[in-house]
């Protein structure tokens, strides 16, 4: 659905993206991580044929984003960063407007607008002004445009930001369910959001591909892939030795001021040493007020990924 | 073609939508308004050579208001775009550039053209009133509104391009007001350099809006000026074009 090849883009000399090389298949969601001017955005509006690469080249349906441009954008459905809106225009106007612009036939237009602001929970505004809505609703705005010419492809930038929790789920589900029928690549802050929702991930860093993978398998590669805390009481015991001697603990953090010790754990990748604590414990008496596995989330990832060159 | 007529129903629309189109109407008809009063109660206390229309249509107060009306209109049409990033959601749909162009251009001349019809209203009026009409023919009324459509098409298609240079509607604004005073006074140099050879003022004559006036306002209707406006305002269009396109430039 989209091909990446060699797509470099600088601005007036500063390489904003280097390089980028992938391919999002139909039917994926692609979810899209990478600090603030890392080439989200960049890389985004590029291949919504907003603005030209500086090299390389991409295809959205086998068409180039900069050649056949038109053809490019007739199966894409783009929700810009912040969702810039026209403010003096109502929302069932507006969004009958953009299907018009996308060529939905005339005949289906009341059906296609009925149908996205149905699906983006719209209903209730869909007689005010844009002006007048407040950002989540603005949001799903700009998600309804996206959807209305019922596109192969949806490139969502940011769809989640500035929404209140219970809209992010909303937003999510309806992300998750549209990955049904569309291809999907979105871009967002929020890891959780990712895991959840996504097949694939990439993880951009100053404008290159720093990973490229479903996020099952990026949470197996990095060094911390999960750990055990245990709270105990050791009495006079020196808990951190005993437990280093556990096989597959690599690392004991002690932390605690008073009788009660906070032990943080890492662990070989695939390695159970709970089992193993327990019996130690027992053996020695410890009182255990706590003792859980944390698992490695993409949080870690991202951190790990993007923070490996500033350390 | 569908395509083309949403964008300019939108572009139609949005001129009534904020409060900078009934600022011009109505300053427009205010000073319309008052030409016209005016010229009627001049010609009351004497004898003159020209009708109530040409009056009209050729006073200094129609020439104020004429050319200050350009820039209010064209300013927003790009700029407004560009400021608030809305020019990201209309350039990724499949629309082409030049529909967004046309649309705009065509959007600010329907705007343009409504601005004028209430002044059809003063003829009938005079008519009714006065019980003769306002010119000799039918052909000097007719002469008078091409030569408004034709000036106009000219002036909008400089602020179209005035206003795709920038993201800011008071330099847009500014810039397209210069431009259009300064091609004014030039059809007015004619008048004031004497000492310069007939030849320069000839030629600048043929650029004097004033002039053109004149003769279509009394139902005379010159090919030259047609010739001139249409080719100038396709040049100006095809300038926005390509200004518009430039942010697809590979740089």
């Amino acid at each position: 659905m989209i091909k990446v090849e060699n797509l470099t883009k600088r601005y007036a000399g500063q390489p904003a993206i280097r390089d980028l090389n992938f391919e999002v298949s139909r039917g994926e969601i692609m979810g899209f991580l990478g600090p603030n001017g890392a080439g989200k955005t960049t890389t985004m509006r590029i291949l919504a044929s907003f603005m030209p690469p500086t090299s390389g080249r991409a295809t959205i349906a086998g068409f180039d984003v900069f050649e056949q441009s038109l053809q490019a954008r007739a199966h894409l459905g783009y929700m810009p960063e912040n969702v810039p809106l026209y403010s003096d225009m109502r929302v069932t106007e507006y969004l009958r407007y953009r299907a018009a612009l996308k060529g939905v036939q005339h005949r289906r237009i009341t059906e296609r607008v009925g149908d996205v602001k149905e699906l983006c929970g719209l209903k209730s505004v869909e007689n005010k002004l844009i002006g007048a809505l407040s950002k989540g609703y603005r949001q799903r705005v700009g998600l309804a445009d996206a959807l209305l010419a019922e596109p192969d492809l949806l490139i969502l930038d940011e769809p989640t930001i500035g929404l209140d929790p219970n809209q992010i789920r909303q937003v999510r589900e309806l992300i998750k369910n549209l990955g049904e029928q569309h291809t999907i690549l979105l871009s967002t802050h929020i890891l959780p959001e990712v895991e959840m929702t996504c097949s694939r991930v990439i993880i951009i860093h100053k404008g290159r591909i720093e990973a490229c993978d479903t996020p099952g398998n990026l949470l197996g590669k990095i060094r911390q892939a999960g750990g055990v805390i245990l709270e105990a009481k050791v009495g006079m015991d020196n808990g951190a030795d005993e437990l280093k001697k556990i096989s597959g603990v690599r690392e004991v953090i002690t932390d605690g001021e008073d009788d009660w010790k906070r032990f943080s754990l890492r662990v070989e990748s695939g390695v159970d040493v709970r089992e193993e604590i327990f019996r130690l414990a027992t053996e020695r008496h410890w009182a255990v007020r706590e003792l859980t596995q944390r698992r490695a989330t993409l949080e870690d990832v991202f951190v790990e990924i993007t923070h490996s060159d500033q350390a | 073609m569908r395509k083309f007529y949403a964008l300019l129903s939108r572009e139609v629309r949005g001129y009534f939508h904020s409060p900078i189109a009934y600022i011009v109407l109505i300053f427009f008809l205010i000073v319309s308004g008052i030409d016209f009063y005016f010229q009627i109660s001049f010609m009351n206390q004497r004898q003159v050579q020209y009708t109530v229309q040409e009056a009209f249509f050729n006073s200094v107060f129609f020439w104020f208001a004429f050319v200050l009306i350009f820039p209010l209109i064209t300013m927003r049409l790009f700029a407004e775009e560009f400021k608030l990033g809305t020019i990201e959601p209309l350039t990724t749909v499949p629309v082409r550039d030049w529909q967004v162009v046309l649309a705009k251009f065509f959007g600010a001349l329907v705007f343009y053209v409504i601005l004028w019809i209430p002044t059809l209203l003063y003829f009938a009026i005079f008519l009714k009133v006065a019980n003769e009409p306002a010119a000799h023919s039918a052909g000097a009324y007719a002469g008078s509104y091409l030569m408004l459509l034709l000036l106009g098409m000219f002036y909008l298609s400089i602020g179209c391009l005035t206003s795709v240079l920038t993201r800011n509607q008071i330099i847009a604004a500014v810039i397209s007001f210069c431009a259009i005073t300064l091609l004014f006074f030039l059809g007015l140099v004619q008048f004031i350099l004497l000492d310069v050879s007939s030849e320069t003022r000839d030629l600048l004559g043929y650029f004097s809006a004033i002039e053109h006036m004149g003769t279509f306002s009394r139902g005379v209707i010159d090919t030259r000026p047609i010739i001139l406006y249409v080719s100038m305002t396709i040049v100006m269009l095809v300038l926005t074009h390509h200004a518009f396109q430039s942010r697809k430039w590979r740089l």
